[in-house]
């Protein structure tokens, strides 16, 4: 059974099996979403949006996709993949199960808890009934398919005022239980006026089993807030992601979503913005540092609807051995959006022979009165500064990655939580095989 | 302390080098002059150990090893230290952190634990004092958007810092106001010593007034045509080289 059909036919199990708790509402969701998957089904290279990355190879595995058990995970055993050199909120799934253990949510104020729980009380009905599932995409299959499942994940509603105390984590384990596991996690991050909030998430697989997951995000900021979500990809060589991120910004608000790539077999980001308000400002950053047949996909779309708008784009991309990435920056600015700052920069480095990178800017703007910019670049490691920094006693490797370093200091730069950007600091140095005498 | 034996170089099949002799003895300091395109900065660079160049003749020995297979970082590690004609510029990397790293990649070469933290900011203190370098240029990326003469002040802070046995300058004097050229100056003189030696390349007599040298080679076409004392110097700049090609 292909695992369209094997997806199809398990709805169906999950749906006789009463497995979620659903009101009418979400079951006619859920149908729909199925439904269009069903037309839709997954996306391969003829699709446009897709014409770079192909999904053939993390398509044939024989997934299994539901979570049977809560397998055990000590503290100890994956503390290092928390930043806990700081205080946190933490929402835990382990293999797509909610772990209490590792977790640690709150109510007191605000809501930083579990998708499943929110699905099933009532006192949550409204704020679903209000966000959920109103900026996912359902032109995209993949969506289509997370909302179609959707059982579990971050929930997270922060009321007017609340500048929170610390950051969110959010964290998945895939223990290995299974022998290839799908998982769709679903998040969903309401911040009321004046909030602020970061939060961090990452995907981490503890075997070498396979792990496929279709993660879905959407985030609504209101007037005034201040979102930063920053995602860790250091995945192993078996775990391929797909992630899409639907951002909705009120007047006022300043957003961030940041994606560091440095770990997976394939790797699929959907970053998409949609401006409702003026004087809104939008930050997407993201760098892949990629080696052996890593394949990294950056598809972002920034839609400027009103006026006096910003939006500042900085990906960069390293790309060693057979890696491929792909960078597609769509920026469409309405004609009502008048005074918009669109400003977009992608630069990559080739060092691998057979290193490829398809970067593809899309300005669409049909305002006069705006400025917008984009550069794109792909060049390759400078030898007249490899020959500078040897001359002076740098060796090879450390000159190499010092440069490199420096190409990727500019996004690393714009974390704000300076224990994460140590953490992300360190993993560079990790990918590039390197330890500096200091961090930059 | 050097040795160079009939030296030919070149890029692809375009010789550039053409058969140089030259011996550099501890405690001596040598000018290189010659027109435009005569193959100085070669030279520098050849020595340096640029893969750029390929070296198709003779050897460059240093105290009594060759090292033409050594690599540039092993070269400097041993003591050789070039100041670029053109200092290349390196964003994202600042002065400070780009001196530390080379210090303590030599120091870890020659088997020296790293320099603490210490001591390397008192290092840092001292020699840009000694070059009378705003501090500020530190924190920098590295000659990014400096000017010309910072560029070259920054290349001799360097030299101070890593402490050559050998030092090339190649050109340091161009672009170098009056006053910046004798604080250049007076941060060679102080680094001269009888176990040390300077090849200084340059055009002009004036540097010559400030670093002294015991030897003056005229460099024409990959050759060294002419050597003398510090008065060829003079004579070069009185009479320019036609006389001599
Ligand atoms: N990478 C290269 N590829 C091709 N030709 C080169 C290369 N580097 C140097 N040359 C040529 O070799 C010759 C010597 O150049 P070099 O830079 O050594 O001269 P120079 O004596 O330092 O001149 P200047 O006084 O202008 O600095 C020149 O003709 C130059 O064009
Ligand atoms: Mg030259």
């Amino acid at each position: 059974m292909s695992l369209k059909d094997n997806l199809i036919s398990s709805f169906m199990v999950m749906e006789n099996r009463g497995k979620v708790d659903l009101d009418s509402g979400f079951h006619q969701m859920r149908s729909e979403a199925i439904n269009a998957f069903e037309k839709q089904g997954f996306p391969t290279k003829k699709d446009e949006e897709w014409k770079y990355t192909s999904l053939n190879s993390v398509l044939k595995h024989d997934y299994s996709i539901f979570p049977k058990s809560e397998a055990a995970v000590e503290f100890k055993e994956v503390k290092k993949y928390f930043v806990h050199e700081i205080e946190t909120y933490k929402i835990v799934f382990i293999d797509g199960v909610y772990s209490s253990f590792l977790s640690e949510t709150t109510h007191d104020g605000y809501d930083i808890c579990l998708m499943s729980a929110a699905l099933k009380k009532p006192k949550y009905k409204m704020v679903l009934d209000n966000y959920f599932n109103t900026i996912a995409d359902k032109e995209n299959s993949i969506t289509n398919l997370n909302t179609a499942f959707t059982m579990e994940g971050a929930y997270i509603n922060i009321g007017k005022n609340k500048v929170l105390p610390k950051p969110i984590q959010i964290v998945n384990f895939y223990t290995g239980s299974e022998k290839d596991i799908l998982l769709q996690p679903r998040n969903l991050v309401v911040v009321g006026e004046n909030s602020h909030v970061q939060i961090i998430e990452r995907h981490q697989s503890l075997s070498d089993n396979v792990v496929l997951t279709n993660a879905v995000t959407e985030i609504f900021a209101n007037k005034r807030a201040i979102v930063d979500h920053y995602k860790i990809q250091n995945d192993n060589d078996n775990a391929s992601m797909i992630d899409s991120t639907y951002v909705q910004q009120k007047a006022n608000s300043i957003v961030s979503v940041n994606t560091y790539s440095f770990g997976g077999k394939l790797t699929r980001n959907n970053v998409e913005f949609f401006h409702e308000g003026e004087h809104i400002e939008s930050h997407i950053n993201g760098i892949s540092i990629l080696d052996k047949k890593q394949h990294v996909d950056n598809h972002t779309l920034i839609h400027h609807k009103f006026p006096n708008c910003e939006s500042f784009e900085l990906y960069k991309g390293i790309f060693d051995a057979s890696s491929t990435g792909v960078f597609n920056g769509k920026v469409i600015v309405d004609q009502e959006a008048q005074k918009t700052n669109a400003f977009q920069q992608n630069n990559n480095i080739l060092i691998g022979d057979k290193a490829t990178i398809n970067a593809k800017p899309q300005l669409e703007i049909f305002a006069d009165d705006v400025k917008c910019s984009h550069g794109c670049t792909i060049g390759q490691l400078d030898e007249s500064a490899m020959f500078y920094m040897q001359s002076r006693g740098i060796p090879e490797k450390e000159a190499k990655a010092l440069l490199l370093y420096a190409f990727g200091n500019e996004v690393v730069e714009k974390i704000k939580i300076p224990e994460l950007k140590t953490r992300i600091t360190k993993l560079i140095a990790n990918k590039l095989g390197v330890k500096l005498g200091f961090e930059i | 302390m050097l040795k160079i034996e009939n030296l030919h170089a070149g890029v692809e099949d375009k010789g550039i080098l053409k058969g140089i002799n030259l011996e550099v003895k501890a405690g001596e300091v040598h000018a290189i002059m010659g027109p435009n395109g005569s193959g100085k900065s070669t030279l520098s660079s050849v020595i340096s150990g640029n893969e750029a160049f390929e070296v198709t003749d003779g050897d460059v020995i240093l105290e009594d090893e060759s090292v033409l297979e050594l690599s540039p970082d092993e070269r400097a590690h041993k003591g050789v230290f070039m100041s670029f004609q053109y200092p290349i510029e390196i964003p994202g990397v600042s002065t400070t952190n780009f001196i530390k790293t080379a210090i303590n990649e030599k120091r870890k070469a020659n088997g020296e634990e790293e320099l603490p933290a210490k001591d390397m900011l008192k290092l840092i203190r001292e020699k840009s004092a000694l070059l009378e370098m705003d501090r500020k240029f530190l924190s920098r990326s590295l000659n990014e958007g400096f000017s010309g003469g910072e560029k070259k002040r920054n290349e001799i802070f360097q030299m101070a810092m890593l402490e050559p046995k050998l030092a090339i300058l190649d050109e340091t004097d161009s672009g170098l106001d009056i006053d910046a050229l004798k604080i250049v100056a007076n941060g060679v003189n102080k680094l001269r010593t009888k176990e040390n030696a300077v090849i200084v390349i340059t055009h002009y007599q004036r540097l010559l007034d400030y670093i002294v040298p015991d030897f003056v080679h005229v460099l024409h076409d990959g050759k060294i045509v002419k050597s003398g004392g510090k008065e060829l110097a003079l004579e070069l700049e009185a009479k320019g080289y036609d006389w001599i090609k």
